[in-house]
């Protein structure tokens, strides 16, 4: 494939010549990570002029279309471009729930006007969306959502409260289910409603974590308004939405590489603490099992990835098998981290604001891959999804 | 190579499944086992499936096979799986031909390739000499002798070692016992003076051998490979077995899986289809994400051994360990799921576990392939 070559070798040459220096290293940290919008603060000046070259570029979504802000790619070309990113350690400009889950669902059901308006912006980091699923009532039942939005004739009056929301009081906007008809059978009176955030009528409460982060945050609507464009798709057709939606979402949070985010596998960092024995081998052989199987199925999994992703480019759809993704990839992250602290032994159990070490990150981030299934929808619901659909098992 | 089968290996498979299912569904083990049929197979059965162009899947057109490979040889296998089909094809369709194509001279290639394809000829390989897989443990002394050699030494469950024509035995001609350095293979003749074979009966029902060479003279064209190098070599091809093994095991975890989720689905216990028990639910969706994982490590296995034959230890590792650990597990919980009925002799679903269980210990169960995977990552 020439022209796939020639690609690479403009985006390589591009990228030298584009990504600043300081910027060319693993991401170790939450610091590192940029997900934009107006409240963002750069860590550095060459965060921001790496994120607006590569948006002038539009590489910040290489695969959305150039009309709204993104770079046109083949798939073919989005993973060479990838590769060579990862080649010479540069991290993505900026990741949000734009990118994630609000774009390609834009893409797919959102109106012309809608595309124009929404969809560049997430592009550049300029705007920062929340998720506005889970209430206090509807979590893995989420159909159950109590959130109403009243028909006002050019506008919408929100009412009701949101909780588990990620960031939401560093977000700009939220893309909201909302029910839209109390009196329809659960799933058909929902909508999906975007909502700006920057209203009298919208509060957020940030919420601590295990890890003693807020990252997310409970929202609060009191007579909050939306316009009506700002309806996407059909009126109390947002359930169909929303599971699109929840299918992407999916198959990102399983597909998170931990072993790239870690920096060392927990096989490297058990050598340094436990020891080895004269074949080589680890001197703590229970650790040493336990590591090697987890590798088995890293690998495995990671091989499952690329299947699909074959799968899908011969035309094949891979659907609710994205369930098997989420379940199987996030209960493999929390093992590898049990195992990455259980190799660490003292020195993981470190935490503190002033401890910036790798130890220190470590635990927080063990602490943070608990949500891993959970969120997104719960390792239980994904094997409901996969009885259900994929062995087509009954209903209780 | 994108990991999804072409057209050709979809109708191969599909070809397969037919023939396996009319011809050697489990009911022909269970024949096998109950009448004892010497050798553990039936000969008209792999005959046929000589016909079908199983057994020639790994031979070169030159010497009367269809050259088709290891992703070819894996789908076959894994339709073996399905209907627990009893024949030599691993040992003598992917194994030995995999050797003498590998290493055969032109008269080695030109002598025996077209027997194993025709299915006329039946190879086993004696490698292992204990009761755990360890292939570099050779204490079995080929010593020099005019212009050949003498063997003398004792191999352990050679797999088809009762029906075998030619054995194709891993001997020491240099080294210490556990040296990798110093192993050569012979081609030796099951009938060639000196040689015993004892079959054991096996939980699985098929054959297995016990192997005694007592001064057996062969001369220097028995000498398979180089002399003193041959563990290279021995690897490769066992990494051919075990990849093969682990699409059988893919096969047979399947189709047990596949069985337990229509028992799920019939079976009623209080006024309700068990199937509806989110308990039962839960273990059976979890099967199913842990089968995916298979048979993304055993295709790409397969298709490694394809593309770089000598290259493919680390992910034959892998598809080893996870198939024999997935498949044991698939099969325990297959029983458990039948509840009484799983624990009749006469329902089929206890011939799944029992091939799961010798399939995984086979040329190094899921311990001994995660062990090495640990090695290779440096741990
Ligand atoms: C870090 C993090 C970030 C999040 N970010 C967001 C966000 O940005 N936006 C947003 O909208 N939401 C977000 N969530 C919420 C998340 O989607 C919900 O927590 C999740 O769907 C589970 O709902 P719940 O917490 O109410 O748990 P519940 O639904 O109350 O579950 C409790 C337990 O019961 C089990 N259970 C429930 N139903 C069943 C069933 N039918 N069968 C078997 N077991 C069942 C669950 O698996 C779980 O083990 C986030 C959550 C976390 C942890």
């Amino acid at each position: 494939m020439p022209d796939l070559e020639k690609f690479r070798e403009e985006a390589r040459e591009w990228l030298e010549a584009n990504c600043p220096e300081s910027i060319r290293k693993p991401v170790s940290g939450e610091d590192d990570i940029v997900w934009g919008g107006r409240n963002w603060v750069f860590k550095s000046d060459d965060q921001k002029i790496w994120l607006d070259r590569m948006a002038e570029r539009g590489w910040t979504v290489p695969e959305w279309p150039k009309e709204y802000g993104g770079g046109g790619l083949s798939k073919e070309e989005a993973k060479v471009l990838k590769q060579e990113m990862a080649r010479i350690k540069a991290p993505p400009p900026v990741n949000s729930f734009g990118i994630w889950m609000l774009g390609p669902a834009l893409l797919k059901f959102g109106s012309e006007e809608q595309k124009r308006e929404h969809l560049p912006p997430i592009c550049r980091g300029e705007i920062r969306w929340a998720q506005g699923y889970s209430e206090p009532g509807a979590g893995s039942d989420l159909a159950a959502l109590q959130t109403r939005a009243d028909d006002k004739g050019d506008h919408y009056i929100v009412n009701g409260q949101k909780v588990w929301t990620s960031y939401a009081d560093e977000c700009d906007k939220i893309f909201c289910l909302v029910r839209t008809d109390p009196s329809a059978p659960k799933h058909e009176g929902i909508s999906f409603l975007l909502i700006d955030m920057d209203q009298p009528g919208v509060t957020t409460k940030p919420i601590r974590l295990i890890s003693g982060k807020s990252p997310f945050c409970e929202t609060f609507f009191d007579d909050a308004t939306a316009p009506k464009e700002n309806l996407v798709g059909e009126l109390n057709k947002g359930w169909t939405i929303a599971k699109y939606l929840l299918t992407h979402e999916r198959a990102m949070i399983g597909g998170m590489d931990s072993s790239q985010v870690l920096g060392r596998s927990p096989g490297e960092i058990a050598a340094d603490t436990v020891g080895r024995n004269s074949e080589g081998e680890l001197a703590d052989s229970f650790l040493r099992s336990d590591i090697a199987r987890s590798d088995v199925d890293g690998w495995a999994f990671m091989l499952t990835m690329e299947r699909y992703r074959d799968k899908s480019k011969a035309g094949e759809g891979v659907g609710a098998a994205s369930s098997g993704l989420k379940y199987y990839g996030t209960e493999l992250n929390k093992r590898r981290y049990e195992l990455s602290m259980s190799a660490s032994g003292f020195n993981a159990l470190k935490i503190g604001d002033g401890i910036d070490s790798e130890e220190g990150e470590m635990a927080r981030r063990w602490l943070r891959t608990k949500a891993n299934s959970i969120e997104g929808g719960t390792s239980e619901v994904q094997l409901n999804i996969i009885s259900k659909r994929i062995l087509e098992l009954p209903d209780a | 190579m994108a990991l999804v089968l072409n057209e050709d290996q979809e109708m191969l498979r599909d070809a397969a499944r037919g023939f396996l299912r009319r011809r050697s569904p489990v009911s022909e083990l269970r024949r096998v086992r109950d009448e004892q049929v010497e050798g553990g197979f039936s000969r008209d059965i792999w005959r046929e499936m000589a016909e079908q162009g199983f057994a020639g899947v790994l031979v070169s057109e030159e010497y009367g096979g269809s050259g088709f490979g290891h992703v070819a040889a894996g789908l076959i296998a894994n339709e073996m799986g399905r209907t627990l089909a009893p024949s030599p094809f691993l040992s003598s369709a992917v194994l030995g031909a995999a050797a003498l194509g590998r290493a055969g001279t032109d008269g080695q290639k030109g002598e025996y390739l077209p027997g194993i394809a025709g299915g006329e000829l039946i190879t086993a390989m004696a490698v292992d000499e204990g009761d755990k897989h360890k292939p570099e443990h050779v204490t079995l002394k080929a010593e020099k002798s005019g212009n050949g050699f003498k063997l003398t030494g004792a191999k352990t469950f050679v797999a088809d070692g009762g029906a075998a024509d030619l054995l194709i035995v891993s001997a020491r001609t240099a080294g210490a016992d556990e040296d990798q350095q110093g192993v050569t293979l012979f081609l030796v003749p099951a009938d060639a003076t000196g040689v015993t074979i004892n079959t054991t009966p096996t939980v699985d029902n098929r054959n297995y051998a016990d192997i005694t060479l007592d001064g057996v003279e062969v001369d220097g064209d028995a000498v398979l490979g180089e002399v003193d190098n041959g563990f290279v070599l021995l690897e490769s091809v066992l990494n051919a077995g075990r990849s093969v093994l682990a699409a059988e095991m893919e096969g047979l975890a399947k189709e047990s899986f596949d069985m337990t989720v229509d028992y799920l689905k019939t079976r009623k216990q209080f006024g309700k289809i068990i199937g509806t028990f989110q308990g039962l639910q839960h273990r059976a969706a979890h099967l199913w994400t842990e089968l995916e994982l298979v048979e993304s490590a055993v295709l790409k296995a397969l298709q490694t051994l394809d593309e770089n034959f000598d290259g493919a230890g680390a992910i034959a590792a892998l598809a080893k360990a996870k198939a024999g650990s997935v498949a044991r597990l698939a099969t325990q919980e297959a029983i458990q799921m039948h509840g009484g009925i799983g624990m009749t002799d006469e329902h089929d679903i206890g011939f799944y576990m029992k091939r799961a269980r010798a399939a995984d210990e086979l040329f190094g169960d899921a311990d001994f392939h995660a062990g090495r995977i640990a090695m290779l990552r440096g741990y």
